[in-house]
């Protein structure tokens, strides 16, 4: 949708203060920097530091990447877009509905990306990209109602309809990530029970500092990631309600012209 | 494909869709400041 704000910003050259509007602060650009150093870090950790595993070989490095976005999108976007869902249903606040929105959206990349390098790490390890294990069915159905919730915000006009109705699917999809992470006990699959257990760990030294710092780095770009979705989705937004306060003040203009 | 092949195209693949999906936040983002003034934009 054009709103007569962006046609009145097409014609005219931009000015500084456009060129240098952003959804950035001190805080973002500051985190921003460190996200950088850090996944240069990472990436230094899990692809050479890092030593090949005893049976897997080199697709272990696959773990550092697969299981931090995993928990990124499964815990964090679809646990803030529950939060941000059911924070909407009782309060009937925007800002509730737009945290909904913009961890949605993020649990919705992060969960494509993590069937994507899962399948990517079972073919060397299991030989299949693929199988309709509990755990992979249960992640496919969350992809699914993720893109469920997306369609639903796209298929009303009116705004509290939208958010009602989008935040009973995100309810929805998180409800779903419970059997996800319990469905390698209840029911027998491809996936191994949880390999780290706290007072336990099964991996030892490089290995699991690897791990955890890999874990740290995509939990920080998360919250990078989401402050910027976040001010996206406030500024879309403000650039509705001023559309609207625009036509109404056209639409009254015109009433009184024809007085 | 080796396992060092299957390791390079699940980082490849991960880096260009994050460094996509940012690009397209960032601009989107920029795009609105544009638009909205600046003392609605909280965080400014």
């Amino acid at each position: 949708m054009t709103t007569s704000a962006q046609v009145e910003t097409a014609g005219r050259p931009r000015s500084t203060e456009d060129r240098l509007a952003t959804t950035g602060s001190r805080f973002t650009r500051v985190l921003g920097v460190v996200v950088l150093l850090m996944l240069a870090m990472q990436l230094a950790l899990a692809l050479v530091i890092s030593p090949p595993e005893v049976i897997q070989g080199e697709a272990v490095r696959l773990f550092y990447l697969h299981v931090p976005l995993a928990i990124a999108g499964g815990y964090l976007g679809v646990g803030l877009l529950a939060v941000g869902s059911i924070g909407y249903l009782w309060k009937r606040t925007i800002f509730w509905d737009l945290l909904a929105a913009s961890a949605g959206e993020l649990a919705l990349v992060l969960t494509a990306l993590t069937l994507l390098t899962g399948s990517l790490w079972g073919r060397p390890v299991w030989g299949t990209y693929w199988e309709w294990d509990p755990r992979l069915t249960l992640t496919a159905v969350l992809f699914v109602l993720l893109i469920g919730y997306r369609a639903m915000r796209t298929a009303s006009t009116d705004p509290h309809l939208r958010a009602r109705r989008s935040a009973v699917i995100g309810l929805l999809a998180a409800a779903d990530v419970p059997l996800i992470r319990m469905s390698v006990d209840w029911w027998r699959g491809l996936h191994q029970t949880a390999t780290l257990n706290p007072l336990n760990p099964s991996l030892d030294g490089m290995m699991l500092f690897t791990f955890f710092f890999s874990m740290v780095t995509f939990a920080m770009l998360f919250v990078w990631l989401l402050v910027h979705r976040f001010r996206v989705a406030w500024l879309e937004e403000q650039v509705a309600d001023r559309a609207l306060d625009e036509a109404i003040a056209q639409r009254r203009a015109e009433g009184q012209e024809t007085q | 494909m080796s396992a060092v092949g299957y390791v390079a195209v699940g980082y490849g693949v991960t880096g260009v869709v994050l460094a996509a999906y940012t690009w397209r936040i960032l601009a989107r983002g920029r795009r609105l400041s544009s638009l909205v003034p600046k003392e609605r934009r909280r965080w400014m």
